[in-house]
């Protein structure tokens, strides 16, 4: 099956064994193509003595580093045929990821993102408030992981505007307006959790205090970027949408995993609170010590795979993320597929030797 | 001319050092303070006494305890025999050892300190930023000991302070010899502080290191579960992060296969028990395994039951193999038929130690064809026994100096 026709299927309609299967073949027939395209992939894969024969479900298929795509430049299509490279987030001095993308996959991240996060807003483009400044996605400098979310989720908005100006300040009078004009309509809201938090909850807080209220009641707020600046905060993902809620009235909140090296395939939270996997992606918990899978239940090592990446070979990827796969199939929410915890970056590991790290590799 | 601390510059710059042992007047005493003879007895006595109160208190630590047995009047005395020749000429310390310690190995500016002081130099110490527990240990096993000799005193600073550069730049005028440990990067920046014409410098960069196995000899040991320790030793307890951590292990002789078998089983087995798994580093293994895979032809990963050991065997083993080094148990593995085919390996500054299984004289011809690296041939579990030589330097040679008596 090639990739238009599995995006035909339903985001979260198939159990797991036809899930596995549709995954399998389109995941092996991808091992096949950048082995034959990537020549780094080719010889990595030949290091492993790679059997594709041996490969019964998906799990076995050998898994790519993401760190492997900030040294190298791993791509399975010709220079001329890369229409887009994105790079990762990171902070100054560190190395960034570099994903190359050719019209048919940047094509197919664009629709697979769609088919996914419909299936929590709803079909339709949606008056939009962007919680963040408008310099963050023209200013080609400050272009990262901030700038691609905000363009990547805009294809979800008709009318749109940033809530904060370039000062990080909430820009009150626009904001006003612009929900006068769209009263009664579904908003859509998004945001990077710390973002939202800093710039906006706690505006949104200080101006109640002064009777200054906001209604997004009608509003669904898709946030991501990951909870580590708020471990400081203290303030739990629970808090977050209580919090929210009592501020503004807003109740749809959706926190979001996904990463540039996989971008299209993202993890939204449902309404239970879990991160939710599509046909499209799956997520395997493995342990650290010997990659094994983990049961349900136990924390292990994120590995990403993806049915998207053709351009590059970024189609199973093992993160340096912790999760836990909470279930498959039987989320309270209805939509199959595992459902599943993320709890952030492992910890960098504490290494004796004679050599000073003053910029360690890693 | 010394360097002059009566300055209110200076003395602010020295402010913001952390004595540990010692204070901001010592340092500035040592430009006046007397050199010492290398060897002299009371510093030997002094060492003797750090010793003793280590090995009384540090006993399960075995980096203590192996420093205290190294700055024993026994072991120190064969040092003496060893580096000092009867002859008319005088030796003398050479004046102020400014140390730059490395920030993650906890004991190693204790013997840096112990090296400046046999050679009769007084010493300012940097030592280790990170707070570790033996850090402690010694510096009160110092600190006891100075009360018994206060002479010795004067000739002690130890201290501890962000990286700054005015610092290194007044510690730096101050030494005769500056000795800096902690690999390139910090070399770098220590450079940026001039040294005065007559000084000298140690500096120990970044450097790898080898193991070359013989099959045969290893099979026919007895001790193997002994030999497992002792590897596990010199690469697992540095997190194989030291500079004498084995990078690859070279297999010789007829029964390869077999004694490779034997030894990675043992070998897991210990790591397996003993060593502190950090979750991260199983993707760190992978990502170098797959660094190097996809950057040459000859790789191949073997395939092992868990992260704990990893290891890449090569065809053409050469020094570019080192751009993909690993750490806390990431081994490449050459299979050598003739000790010749790794000479490129050791052709390069950067080769530092062998820790070595074998009969000598097959090692022989490969350090007499002229490579460029190798500093030293050691037994496995010894390539971190410190030495006054090290690195290729002779420090006694380099902390002292010959005053030529010819009447």
């Amino acid at each position: 099956m090639n990739y238009d026709e599995i995006l035909t299927i339903p985001p979260f309609s198939l159990e797991k064994d036809q899930k596995s299967k549709l995954l399998t073949a389109r995941l092996k027939a991808l091992t096949v193509h950048h082995r034959a395209n990537c020549p780094q992939y080719r010889r990595i894969l030949d290091s492993i003595g790679y059997e594709e024969d041996a490969v019964s479900t998906y799990e076995e298929l050998p898994f790519l580093p993401v760190s492997l795509f900030k040294e190298l430049s791993l791509k399975s299509v010709p220079d001329d045929a890369i229409v887009k490279t994105m790079t990762s987030s990171g902070t100054t001095g560190q190395a960034v990821s570099k994903i190359y993308l050719d019209k048919t996959t940047s094509s197919s991240q664009q629709k697979t993102m769609v088919k996914i996060v419909n299936e929590f807003t709803g079909s339709g483009r949606m008056p939009m408030i962007i919680l963040d400044c408008p310099s963050v996605v023209k200013n080609r400098a400050m272009f990262s992981a901030r700038g691609a979310g905000i363009l990547g989720f805009s294809i979800f908005g008709a009318k749109k505007i940033y809530a904060l100006d370039d000062d990080m300040k909430l820009d009150v009078d626009g904001l006003r307006e612009f929900l006068e004009q769209y009263r009664g309509r579904k908003i859509f809201l998004f945001g990077f959790t710390f973002m939202v938090w800093q710039h906006f909850y706690k505006e949104l807080l200080r101006l109640k205090e002064q009777g200054i209220v906001f209604d997004l009641s009608e509003g669904i707020l898709v946030h991501g970027g990951g909870w580590k600046k708020l471990v400081s905060e203290a303030v739990s993902p629970e808090e977050f949408r209580k919090r929210l809620q009592s501020v503004c009235g807003l109740t749809r909140i959706h926190d979001y995993y996904g990463m540039v090296e996989q971008t299209g395939c993202i993890y939204m939270q449902c309404e239970c609170g879990h991160l939710h996997a599509s046909i499209f992606s799956d997520v395997i918990m493995r342990r650290p010590e010997d990659f094994r899978v983990c049961e349900t239940g136990e924390r292990g090592i994120i590995q990403v795979v993806s049915a998207i990446p053709e351009s590059y070979p970024g189609h199973s990827l093992i993160t340096e993320d912790e999760g836990m796969v909470l279930g498959e199939d039987d989320c309270p929410c209805g939509r199959k597929g595992k459902y599943f915890q993320e709890f952030g970056r492992l910890k960098d590991a504490e290494i004796r030797g004679c050599s000073d790290t003053y910029a360690a590799k890693f | 001319m010394r360097q002059n601390f009566n300055q209110r510059e200076d003395r602010k710059v020295l402010d913001r050092l952390t004595c540990l042992v010692g204070n901001a007047d010592s340092i500035c005493n040592m430009a006046s303070l007397s050199a010492r003879e290398p060897f002299e007895e009371e510093i030997v006595d002094f060492l003797n006494a750090v010793s003793r109160r280590l090995m009384r208190e540090a006993k399960d630590a075995p980096d203590l305890m192996t420093l205290g047995f190294w700055m024993r009047k026994a072991s120190v005395s064969e040092l003496k025999k060893r580096f000092v020749r009867e002859a008319k000429d005088v030796r003398v310390g050479r004046g102020v050892a400014f140390h730059i310690a490395p920030s993650n190995v906890p004991v190693n500016y204790a013997y840096s300190l112990a090296a400046g002081l046999l050679t009769g130099n007084a010493n300012v110490v940097r030592v280790p930023s990170k707070d570790f527990w033996q850090v402690s240990m010694i510096n009160k096993a110092l600190s006891d000991a100075l009360t018994e000799y206060e002479s010795v005193r004067p000739y002690i600073c130890l201290v501890r302070y962000d990286r700054d550069r005015e610092v290194n730049d007044l510690l730096s005028a101050l030494a005769d010899t500056r000795i800096v440990w902690g690999g390139d990067h910090t070399i770098e920046e220590l450079r940026r502080s001039p040294l005065r014409p007559r000084a000298g410098e140690i500096t120990f960069a970044d450097r790898y290191s080898l193991a070359v196995i013989d099959s045969v000899t290893y099979l026919e040991r007895e001790d193997r579960d002994r030999f497992a320790e002792a590897f596990y030793n010199d690469t697992f307890l540095t997190d194989q992060n030291a500079c004498t951590s084995p990078r690859i292990v070279v297999w010789t002789g007829a029964r390869r296969k077999e004694a490779r078998r034997v030894f990675w089983e043992k070998e897991h087995e210990l790591a397996k028990k003993r060593y502190r798994f950090q979750p991260i580093m199983g993707i760190h293994k992978l990502t170098q395994s797959y660094l190097a895979a996809a950057a040459r032809e000859d790789v191949g990963i073997v395939r092992t039951e868990d992260n704990y050991i990893v290891r890449v065997s090569v065809e053409k083993p050469d020094s570019s193999l080192m751009d993909f080094l690993g750490h806390s148990g990431h081994l490449f593995e050459y299979d050598c038929d003739d000790i010749m085919e790794i000479r490129e390996l050791c052709d390069d500054v950067r080769c530092q130690t062998i820790g070595f299984c074998g009969e000598p004289d097959m090692i022989r011809p490969l350090l007499l064809s002229g490579i460029r690296g190798v500093d030293r041939v050691v037994p496995i579990g010894k390539t971190m026994d410190f030495d006054l030589i090290w690195d290729g330097y002779d420090l006694v040679e380099r902390l002292t100096r010959t005053v030529r008596l010819l009447v």
